[in-house]
């Protein structure tokens, strides 16, 4: 039974990550038409700018906690800006052309994690995680390190708060209507394509923050992480529906618990093979996805 | 007349390549040694078969227009498949040829069945899904057939004296060289074909394919299965030019590869895919030996550090590339430089608008 519940728990922190990756990736498909592979790269930035600010800090910050948390703050931003930077550079000139924008964003994956592993090497970094996090509860008798919990909650927390913003704000609005249909927005006057630099900008901060989770969770960064981490989210994506959020945290979290139990009570990477024959399951069954149509906030 | 013309020229071509084992031609760094040495010849001969592996990718992206991020995977199953049963399952060459023709059959069919009932952006997701199983299951080493991440060595006994040793490069070269014309021929026969015809109106317009009362989802299926098993051909010749399969065939990365490689060359172009798979396995192999040579080591660590990276080379020029000459080679030779990838956006649309996925994003506004 401990077993059980430390499984789920941290299943639960697998699919937080799969669920901020699988939110930016489904809301950029759902406003633009474009699968952003760079998604990944994001990711790797994100976590790499945390560690790297993090040891630069080491001087001038006693608090190993505090270092993590401004690392962490400037590599959200570092993420914001990437996301920004790329759609309004390489995506914004390639307007409408679907597949070109989906091809540059396959050559930045593979130049950016490149990049990365040219700067820092491709041997995996220590993440300078302060001690508490790989402390444990005690949850019905099972030990779940602390860090699981953070995982969870900074899922939930980002899952409302999306949908707060698409539900509440003028901008969230746009969003929601330019999902539904884009012509008739534009048709009425409002440029849309502000919203696809912001919807960018906030995937690149999702994508960010599951790379410093995700350092938190293995406790190291390699370059290959983002890679590894995208292919579970575009499956998470494609279960959820494309273009849902509320899809994606439902099939984030069927994809991580179902990796988890199979992993433990068959065998170790078996669980991997199991998500796929999940996919290929609803694909046969429900080719729309959990969330079936194009709603992004219920 | 034009065909004739066309026939001669790819005829020339071929025999000017078959000839080359004969050459004793100083290459003056472009290779790192003579055009006639056993390294060269290995290696020419990996960029005949890589470029016979594009064209079969051509035929699913450039003529039907089917984003697949998962061919890697068809590949991959010549190559290990072959491995495993000449040496784990001590068969005969040609046992293991046959079987591994059966699978390079049956599980296109399979996949393809699945992965096409959705189509555009979703199918690519599903179809690196796919890929990414088999990479898994290559990783696990399940009953240590796979060797993990090691791989697993051709048993070289199992194979005809003239292709084992040093020596004998010259005979692989020429295999390598025959699967290129094989597949070269095939394409260029089935595009011209009735379901050929069928695949490229499939890239214009799917639905106008479903008016005519023509099922698209059976072409396609035909054509993924046509495509992947001219990949696991590919993969059986790869093997044994390398003498050995590695994990590396399998990774999400090499899938990529196969995509870049057919947009250099020129989308939906015969010439085209084969000389875009041609150039960027050359460029593969030989960008990590330039980047080490004295030119790079002098400039500056800011310029230095990242031209040491192929794939930081390779990326950035396929992103120029996309945005300066989306025809890719063959374009600028043929001077349509804008059309290649053009013809194919039309049919990422058509499929977006398809019931089956979910999002309809004002398809008939942009129409």
């Amino acid at each position: 039974m401990e077993t059980f519940i430390l499984l789920t728990i941290t299943g639960l922190g697998l699919g937080a990550m799969y669920f901020l990756v699988a939110s930016g990736l489904s809301l950029i498909y759902g406003l633009m038409g474009v699968l952003n592979f760079a998604h990944g790269a994001f990711l790797t930035i994100g976590a790499y700018a945390t560690w790297w600010f993090a040891e630069q800090l080491e001087g001038s910050i006693g608090s190993p906690g505090l270092r993590f948390f401004i690392g962490a703050v400037l590599g959200l931003m570092a993420g914001a800006v990437v996301g920004a930077v790329v759609e309004v550079a390489l995506i914004r000139p390639l307007y409408q052309r679907h597949i070109e924008q989906v091809l540059v964003t396959v050559g930045l994956s593979l130049a950016l994690v490149a990049l990365v592993q040219a700067i820092w090497g491709p041997t995996e970094q220590l993440y300078p995680v302060p001690e508490w996090l790989f402390d444990t509860t005690s949850v019905f008798g099972a030990n779940v390190p602390n860090d699981r919990f953070v995982e969870i909650a900074l899922a939930v927390v980002t899952l409302v708060g999306l949908l707060a913003f698409l539900r509440y704000t003028r901008y969230g609005l746009i969003i929601r209507a330019g999902v539904e249909n884009r012509a008739m927005v534009t048709a009425l006057g409002i440029d849309v394509r502000r919203a696809f630099t912001l919807v960018f900008a906030l995937g690149g901060v999702a994508a960010a923050l599951a790379g410093i989770l995700s350092g938190v969770y293995f406790g190291s960064v390699d370059p290959e992480r983002g890679t590894s981490l995208l292919i579970f989210a575009f499956i998470v994506v494609v279960i959820g529906g494309l273009g849902s959020i509320v899809g994606s945290a439902m099939a984030a979290v069927l994809v991580a618990l179902t990796q988890q139990y199979v992993n433990f009570y068959a065998s170790a990477g078996i669980g991997d093979l199991a998500v796929v024959l999940l996919l290929a399951v609803t694909l046969l069954v429900r080719p729309a996805g959990i969330a079936g149509r194009t709603v992004v906030a219920h | 007349m034009r065909t004739g013309l066309r026939l001669g020229v790819a005829a020339a071509v071929f025999a000017l390549l078959a000839v080359v084992p004969y050459l004793s031609v100083e290459t003056h760094g472009v290779f790192s040694s003579p055009l006639d040495s056993p390294g060269t010849l290995q290696l020419l001969g990996l960029m005949l078969v890589l470029g016979g592996v594009a064209l079969s990718y051509d035929l699913l992206f450039g003529y039907t227009g089917l984003l697949s991020f998962g061919h890697a995977l068809y590949f991959a199953v010549g190559v290990y498949i072959m491995a495993i049963a000449t040496t784990h399952w001590d068969w005969a060459l040609w046992q293991a040829f046959l079987f591994t023709s059966l699978v390079g059959l049956v599980l296109p069919f399979l996949l393809g069945s699945i992965s096409l009932r959705v189509g555009g952006i979703a199918f690519a997701m599903v179809t690196l899904a796919f890929a990414e199983a088999g990479s898994v299951l290559v990783d696990k080493n399940p009953r240590a057939w796979t060797g993990g991440e090691e791989g697993v060595a051709l048993a070289f006994d199992k194979l005809p004296e003239s292709f084992v040793g040093v020596l004998n490069t010259k005979n692989l070269y020429w295999l390598a060289l025959a699967y290129l014309v094989i597949v070269f021929v095939i394409v260029t026969w089935v595009v011209d074909s009735s379901p050929g015809r069928v695949w490229q109106a499939i890239r214009e317009n799917e639905r106008r394919v479903e008016v005519l009362g023509l099922q698209p989802f059976r072409f396609k299926l035909m054509v993924f299965v046509l495509a992947s098993f001219l990949a696991t051909g590919g993969g059986v010749v790869y093997v044994l030019l390398i003498g050995g399969a590695t994990p590396q065939v399998t990774t999400p990365a090499f899938t990529l590869a196969l995509l870049l490689m057919v947009v250099i060359g020129g989308a939906g172009t015969r010439w085209g895919a084969v000389l875009g798979g041609a150039l960027y396995t050359f460029l593969d192999n030989r960008l990590l030996d330039w980047s080490d040579s004295a030119a790079v080591r002098k400039l500056p660590g800011v310029l230095e550090t990242p031209l040491s990276e192929p794939l930081f080379v390779l990326g950035t020029l396929f992103i120029l590339l996309v945005y300066f000459i989306p025809g890719g080679i063959a374009g600028v030779l043929t001077l349509r430089p804008r059309r290649g990838l053009r013809q194919i956006e039309a049919s990422l649309r058509g499929q977006e608008a398809e019931p089956a996925t979910a999002v309809d994003d004002g398809a008939e506004a942009r129409a």
